[in-house]
């Protein structure tokens, strides 16, 4: 009865008009903006059919209480409560009725386009607007914006949302919850010797099964391979065990000796094959061309603690080649182990069952090695890299370009207008503009100042170097000058003028800066006005400018005297902007109609 | 080169001036009724032995910006004493003199006072810096002082603004104390970029006081002394077209020259604009 979209939901419902009230049996159907209720008699005069926009909330009767109500309240205090058959029934319609809440809560109408080109109705998935009004519920100035733009009709949800994708993808992504990866304990099977009898315990959660399992490939294929064929999963572990025991006694005979007699055993004491070829393809798949340059740190060879600590196998005791692969190398081991816990989870098996977590583990490593078999392309596309950075460059013929060379016309055309320009807009004082006249050969010049140097040679030094009155001017000016740039600029770098301002009128002044940002993005991205649709969106957006224009006259005159200028300096940027947009805008309606007036009809 | 000096003297304010002095001739006698070379000198002298008075292991190193060529004219580290200021007198006539033999003889231009090669010197102190930082973990802190009151030569603009990079980048401020008429961009600019600090005296007579206030400062103390700042450094853009500054504009996308009117072509890359499709009132009613 639910529409797989869940935009319609039907159910037999009871319409009661008091908790204590048996209610008028009938069909409640409800879409996305209203609900109607027919009763099943048609002589009842029930018949409901209101719209979402004016409930404001719901309540609901706890699962598995006598009654499974549903109660619709309204803005003024009216309320319509229904009485489900069940409470899965009244779950769905509850659900249904709280995203059509939010739903109509926050969309705003959309304008009704006039545009020739027709804009698509964006079809909304409800993932979509869960988002959205995640998003607006978590930060209140994107509501504010929201609410005045969007539900005030001069921006489309869509256009509203264009350009705030990341936010929501951002939101999206921050779903999935952190995993608990795997336990980085290698000596999780230790066994624990009772130091008085010969025994030995080791313990096995699945845990460590599975980690036992994504570490060591050859015990996985043979618990698959052994059980519930050969040995019981008991016996298997028990085999296991005592393997490990052995490896941990270092007595490397005893194990060969072990591995003579049971063959079983001998599968978990040997070197593990399949790791040994799991190794040799990854250090294929190593970039030869990838250029590593070694220093001192990459120096093995001449450490002063021999293997950082740990103690060196070659040199020690020279067995007998039967007894090789059934040493153990730690290093290999710890390798395999910081490899598979980086790698994480890989599978998502319940881990009570042994034998399924085998299999899924086999299951992953096989579509491994296949997805890499069938990489020809790779291979090729690598094979293809290693000849170009091993070529050796003077052999080859000289390669065109890709592009066509960039050619600048005269440097000093640019060089000369960033001069003019730094002179114009100095603001310097009144001698500023004139450009000294050098009326002096260049000899004479160079004579006087040659006059001067010599000059002071013998006369040393003027004494005073400085008169007093002058340093005193001097020094005034100086300090003045910091002080006042020192108010202009905020009594210390953390504080700006917004603070010294009063709360409301700071608020305001955001307010309206953020506004004025989001509608002047907006009113530029629409021209060049190419379409209908763009015109009347640039048209709509100079109105709200124009509108918001005056407020700003009105803060810079509400405020105190004191902090008049320091408001005014701040709103000025505002008003160029809101300024420049405007003249744009008019030029361009005087362009266009002088333009439509030099084409006749029946172009 | 001074022997390295033992850590336990050189403390934070220890300081390596670099000084680049202007000593353009055409715009020395042009601002002659307001101030003389000599009284600047003077002012200079005095300025710089009391840098060396600061401190017994501060640095004061001389460079002096011609029309045609720059020089070293004092270096206070070389000989065995610390030397003063007015050694270097003999040496910057020295520099005048082969700075006038370099000028060509038939240039008795009467118009406009030239430039004087800034970003040559810039290079050069740059370059002496970069020497000091080699010579060993201890060594003064450096900064570069600009007195320069010759117009900005528009051919430098390259190689300034690679200089004020790679100070800005050795982290070298460059102070400026600018002495002429007019105010200088390229040493507004370098101040900015490079964190020093830019100042154009109103009294030239009192140059000395503004040095010793603002310029004697070493780089430590400057974390907690306030320096004068400019308003604000204009970094608006000009058109190409008409050399007017302008906010809003249209910019090639091939070598990002700026217009302000649309163009056909571009004037610097000359690469062909192309036309964007307006809407036609005749035309949308058909729709």
């Amino acid at each position: 009865m639910a529409d797989k979209q869940q935009q319609v939901v039907v159910k037999r419902a009871r319409h009661k008009s008091s908790v204590k009230d048996p209610g008028t049996p009938g069909v409640l159907k409800m879409t996305k903006d209203r609900f109607t209720f027919m009763a099943n008699d048609p002589s009842s005069p029930v018949k409901l059919n209101v719209e979402f926009r004016t409930i404001k909330g719901h309540k609901f009767t706890k699962d598995g209480t006598k009654q499974a109500l549903l109660n619709l309240t309204q803005d003024q205090g009216g309320n319509y409560i229904f009485e489900f058959e069940n409470f899965p029934d009244r779950n769905v319609c509850k659900d249904f009725v709280a995203s059509a809440i939010a739903l109509s809560g926050e969309a705003g109408r959309t304008v009704p386009e006039k545009s020739a080109v027709p804009i698509q109705d964006e079809q909304l998935s409800a993932a979509e607007m869960e988002r959205r009004i995640k998003l607006l519920q978590e930060d209140s100035d994107l509501q504010k914006l929201h609410k005045q733009f969007v539900i005030g009709g001069i921006l489309s949800e869509a256009e509203f949302w264009a350009t705030r994708k990341k936010l929501l993808e951002q939101n999206y992504s921050r779903r999935p919850k952190q995993r608990v990866a795997l336990k980085n304990d290698m000596w999780s099977t230790k066994p624990l010797a009772d130091g008085q009898s010969n025994r030995v315990t080791f313990n096995l959660t699945p845990e460590i099964i599975l980690q036992i399992f994504a570490e060591k490939p050859a015990v996985r294929q043979a618990y698959l391979n052994f059980v519930p064929n050969k040995m019981t999963e008991k016996e298997f572990w028990t085999k296991y065990s005592r393997a490990e025991y052995l490896h941990s006694t270092k007595n490397v005979i005893a194990a060969a000796a072990e591995a003579a007699e049971d063959e079983e055993l001998a599968v978990f004491l040997k070197q593990d094959d399949m790791l040994v070829n799991e190794a040799r393809k990854k250090i294929r798949q190593v970039d030869p061309t990838l250029d590593m340059e070694a220093d001192e740190g990459d120096d093995y060879m001449h450490l002063p603690i021999q293997d950082h600590g740990l103690p060196r196998n070659d040199n020690k005791d020279v067995l007998d080649s039967q007894y090789e692969p059934y040493r153990r190398s730690f290093s290999q081991h710890l390798n395999q182990h910081a490899a598979v816990v980086l790698q994480g989870r890989v599978i998502d098996v319940e881990l009570g069952d042994t034998r399924s977590v085998a299999e899924a583990l086999a299951r992953t490593k096989h579509a491994e090695l296949a997805k890499d078999a069938s990489d020809v392309y790779l291979d090729k596309e690598r094979l293809e890299r290693i000849s170009r950075m091993t070529e050796i460059e003077d052999l080859q013929a000289p390669r065109d370009p890709a592009v066509a060379p960039l050619s600048i016309k005269d440097p000093r055309d640019y060089f000369d207008s960033q001069q003019a320009n730094a002179f114009s807009t100095l603001g310097d004082t009144v001698s500023g503009a004139k450009q000294l006249k050098c009326s002096v050969s260049t000899r004479e010049a160079y004579c006087s100042l040659k006059e001067c140097i010599s000059e002071i040679k013998f006369q040393g030094l003027t004494e005073p170097t400085i008169n007093s009155e002058v340093a005193f001017k001097v020094l005034n000016g100086l300090a003045q000058n910091i002080s006042s740039n020192k108010y202009h600029l905020g009594r210390n770098p953390n504080e700006s003028i917004l603070d010294s301002l009063p709360k409301i009128t700071r608020e305001e002044l955001l307010l309206h800066w953020s506004s004025i940002q989001e509608l002047l993005k907006h009113f530029w991205s629409s021209y060049p006005i190419t379409t209908k649709y763009l015109l009347t969106k640039a048209t709509k957006l100079k109105d709200a400018m124009s509108q918001i224009y005056p407020k700003l006259q009105e803060i810079k005159e509400s405020v105190q005297s004191d902090l008049r200028h320091q408001v005014s300096l701040l709103v000025q940027p505002m008003l160029q902007a809101l300024d420049a947009a405007f003249a744009h805008y008019d030029a361009d309606v005087q362009n266009r109609s002088a333009r439509s007036g030099e084409r006749p009809n029946g172009f | 080169m001074s022997p390295p000096v033992p850590s336990k003297i050189l403390t934070d304010d220890v300081s390596l001036l670099m000084v680049l002095i202007d000593t353009n001739p055409h715009f020395w006698s042009s601002i002659k009724p307001h101030f003389s070379f000599s009284k600047f000198l003077s002012h200079v002298l005095a300025f710089l032995n009391s840098i060396l008075l600061l401190n017994q292991l501060n640095q004061v190193v001389v460079l002096a910006t011609g029309i045609n060529s720059c020089g070293y004219v004092f270096d206070s580290s070389s000989g065995s004493v610390s030397q003063r200021a007015e050694s270097l007198l003999p040496k910057l006539e020295e520099f005048a003199e082969n700075d006038e033999s370099l000028s060509e003889r038939d240039d008795d231009s009467g118009n406009g006072v030239g430039s004087s090669l800034l970003s040559g010197s810039l290079s050069m102190a740059l370059c002496y810096i970069q020497r000091v930082f080699r010579s060993g973990p201890l060594h003064p802190q450096p900064r570069i002082l600009c007195l320069h009151g010759s117009p900005d030569g528009p051919g430098q603009y390259v190689a300034i603004m690679n200089s004020i990079f790679s100070a800005q980048r050795s982290m070298v401020p460059i102070d400026s104390c600018v002495i002429g008429i007019q105010h200088s961009a390229f040493l507004q600019q370098a101040s900015y970029i490079t964190g020093g600090v830019y100042l154009k005296p109103q009294q030239l007579d009192g140059l000395f006081q503004y040095l010793a206030t603002v310029f004697a400062t070493d780089l430590h103390s400057r974390n907690f002394l306030r320096l004068p700042k400019p308003v604000g450094v204009d970094f608006r853009a000009s058109c190409f077209c008409h050399k007017n500054t302008i906010d809003m504009g249209f910019i090639c996308s091939v070598c990002l020259s700026i217009f302000c009117k649309h163009q056909k072509k571009c004037s610097t890359c000359g690469s062909t604009f192309g036309q964007a499709k307006t809407l036609d009132p005749s035309a949308s009613q058909q729709r």
